[in-house]
């Protein structure tokens, strides 16, 4: 009786020590997850906070040999990504005013029709969609947009390439969004001879907009640190281009053209934690607003 | 009189009811046209070059654009791609799991919770570009102090910065199914005496295992499409790999670093490339998402 009872004892602690082993160790690999975030930040900011200053907003990329001459004097190198931001603010601009109707309409399409053939074939091309590398669509925009009608690199087949991009996501979270609001919403508003589309527009999307529009901000935020597509679609420019059917620059591609430059690769770290500030920023905002306004009943 | 007029009221507005509706659908349409318009655009594409190879394209292992010699095969890409997204799906296995486990069912709410899950949030909101300049910068030397390899570049290198990229996509769809194994198993496994480990081995993850293998098949599908951290990091050789530690390249880098200056054969075959990369990704988000959906349903 001692013994087998001993020999319980022993097992429970080993029971237990087993437990308490795989929590700790389950803990630790979460938070070392957490470092290389930690680990970009510093980086970013410890290099990247010099170049911050007014100048580095409201001047275009300096080129190689300006750099080069501030470099071997040792001044700091002047300009700064101006081009960058005015691109990217114009082909996220255009690429969310090419997705987001198309997506709220979309969206509203699959939140209203629940079955059906053509309905169920959406969604599994919108599922589709969003598995597409975006290097695939930047060919893509290539083919559509860049040889055809643009016939070179512009801004315009960049945004193509993004708001397909960004298409899925808002698709998928307008159509969330609307299923969560309840039927006797709707009903009531159809039971006082309101319109249908009338009831869609003044009644189930403002019930829903927090929810949309956090999906449309996390949209915008998945596209605006896209390299790839760019690379094959705007192409980059030195100088600020309002001309959409000209080749752009954009803030991830300057931070690529920096990279490949030795003597503009000291202004990556700036580029960078301006296009990371632009993307946490938006984050924040799509977070927010699904706190403040919650889809609530 | 006055009934007419209602009839005619109701009359217009049925219409206009059903125009809407036809107007809902029509976005459905544009989005299939949208899907179908990538497939047939990709597929005329590459005709050229799989005429010239046949399906030789795909498995064989010369990648020369010498004119007058050209030869162009996939093979060498093909592995590649797939070494290093599964290299970085098995980095990212332990941590990723862990995060799942630790949101999912260890501290589903409260201050600990909200902070990993933002910091999870930020580390997928950081954009591929600056991804590879952290590889660039931080991980390269790390391993070539370590003497893995002397340059430092090479699949190990760009697996591992993969690995990172892709843990909130696989953590966060696990966290989700591991939260949602029925909470009565987990109190009957409980009231027999087991333990939390025993109850994670024995009930959630028999429960929420197939959920999970779903959420690391679509955190696969985004490794193999991820282009600009792996362009800066792998090396873009050529050739096969022969081990871990050797230069490469994937699909998708292979389609950035030659697309701009590309015609003839070469940009046929980037494109087909592309298909191929499609396709790939397409078929593993499909048997994600099917996973997935039978599992909520």
């Amino acid at each position: 009786m001692n013994i087998s009872n001993s020999i319980s004892q022993q097992k429970l602690k080993w029971r237990i020590f087993n437990d308490r082993l795989f929590s700790i160790v389950m803990m630790s690999l979460a938070f070392i997850s957490a470092l290389p975030l930690l680990s970009i930040l510093y980086q970013l900011i410890k290099k990247g906070y010099k170049q911050i200053r007014l100048n580095f907003f409201i001047e275009v990329a300096p080129d190689t040999m300006e750099a080069m001459m501030a470099k071997v004097n040792h001044e700091i190198i002047p300009g700064g990504i101006a081009n960058g931001i005015v691109g990217t603010l114009i082909i996220v601009g255009m690429a969310s005013l090419i997705a987001i109707p198309l997506g709220l309409i979309c969206g509203i399409y699959l939140s209203e029709t629940s079955k059906g053939k053509m309905a169920g074939l959406v969604r599994f091309v919108v599922d589709m969609l969003q598995g597409v590398p975006s290097i695939v669509l930047g060919v893509i925009a290539y083919i559509w947009i860049v040889k055809p009608v643009t016939s070179g690199f512009s801004a315009l087949a960049g945004s193509v390439a993004l708001s397909i991009m960004m298409l899925p996501s808002i698709i998928r979270s307008t159509e969330e969004t609307l299923k969560m609001i309840p039927s006797t919403l709707k009903e009531a508003a159809l039971s006082l001879g309101v319109p249908y589309h009338r009831t869609i527009f003044k009644v189930l999307l403002p019930t829903g907009m927090s929810g949309i529009a956090t999906g449309i901000i996390l949209g915008i935020s998945r596209i605006a640190g896209e390299t790839a597509p760019l690379m094959l679609t705007a192409l980059g420019s030195s100088a600020i281009n309002l001309d959409i059917t000209q080749p752009s620059s954009a803030i991830p591609l300057l931070v690529w053209e920096f990279y490949n430059d030795p003597n503009l690769i000291d202004l990556i770290w700036g580029a960078s934690l301006i296009l990371l500030l632009i993307i946490f920023l938006l984050n924040l905002g799509a977070k927010a607003i699904a706190k403040k306004w919650k889809v609530q009943y | 009189m006055f009934k007419l007029i209602t009839t005619d009221r109701q009359n217009y507005r049925m219409k206009s009811e059903r125009l809407f509706q036809y107007f809902l659908k029509l976005s459905g349409v544009l989005i299939l046209m949208m899907a179908i318009g990538i497939i047939v655009t990709l597929i005329i594409g590459s005709i050229p070059t799989f005429k010239e190879f046949g399906f030789g394209f795909i498995y064989s292992p010369d990648w020369n654009p010498t004119e007058g010699r050209e030869s162009y095969g996939a093979l060498p890409f093909i592995i590649g791609t797939i070494v290093t997204s599964l290299l970085a799906l098995a980095f990212t296995f332990p941590f990723a799991f862990s995060i799942a486990l630790f949101l999912g069912e260890y501290f589903r709410e409260g201050r600990m919770a909200s902070i990993l899950k933002s910091m999870i949030d930020l580390l997928a909101g950081i954009p591929s570009v600056v991804y590879g300049l952290w590889g660039f910068y931080t991980i390269k030397p790390i391993i070539v102090e370590l003497g893995l390899n002397a340059q430092g570049f090479g699949i190990f290198t760009s697996s591992f910065v993969l690995a990172i990229m892709i843990i909130p996509y696989a953590s966060s769809l696990s966290a989700e199914v591991i939260n949602m194994v029925p909470s009565n198993l987990k109190e009957a496994a409980y009231s027999l005496g087991a333990t939390r480990f025993e109850v994670v081995k024995n009930v959630i993850i028999p429960n929420a295992g197939s959920g999970i293998f779903a959420g690391f098949i679509l955190a696969f599908g985004r490794a193999i499409g991820e282009t600009m951290a792996v362009t800066m990091l792998i090396g873009n050789s050529n050739n096969i790999p022969t081990n871990l530690f050797d230069l490469g390249n994937t699909m998708a880098s292979l389609i950035a670093n030659q697309f701009g200056e590309a015609d003839g054969l070469k940009y046929t075959s980037l494109v087909a490339m592309g298909l191929l990369l499609f396709v790939l990704t397409g078929i593993l988000n499909l048997i994600g998402k099917m996973i997935m959906k039978k599992f909520t349903a």
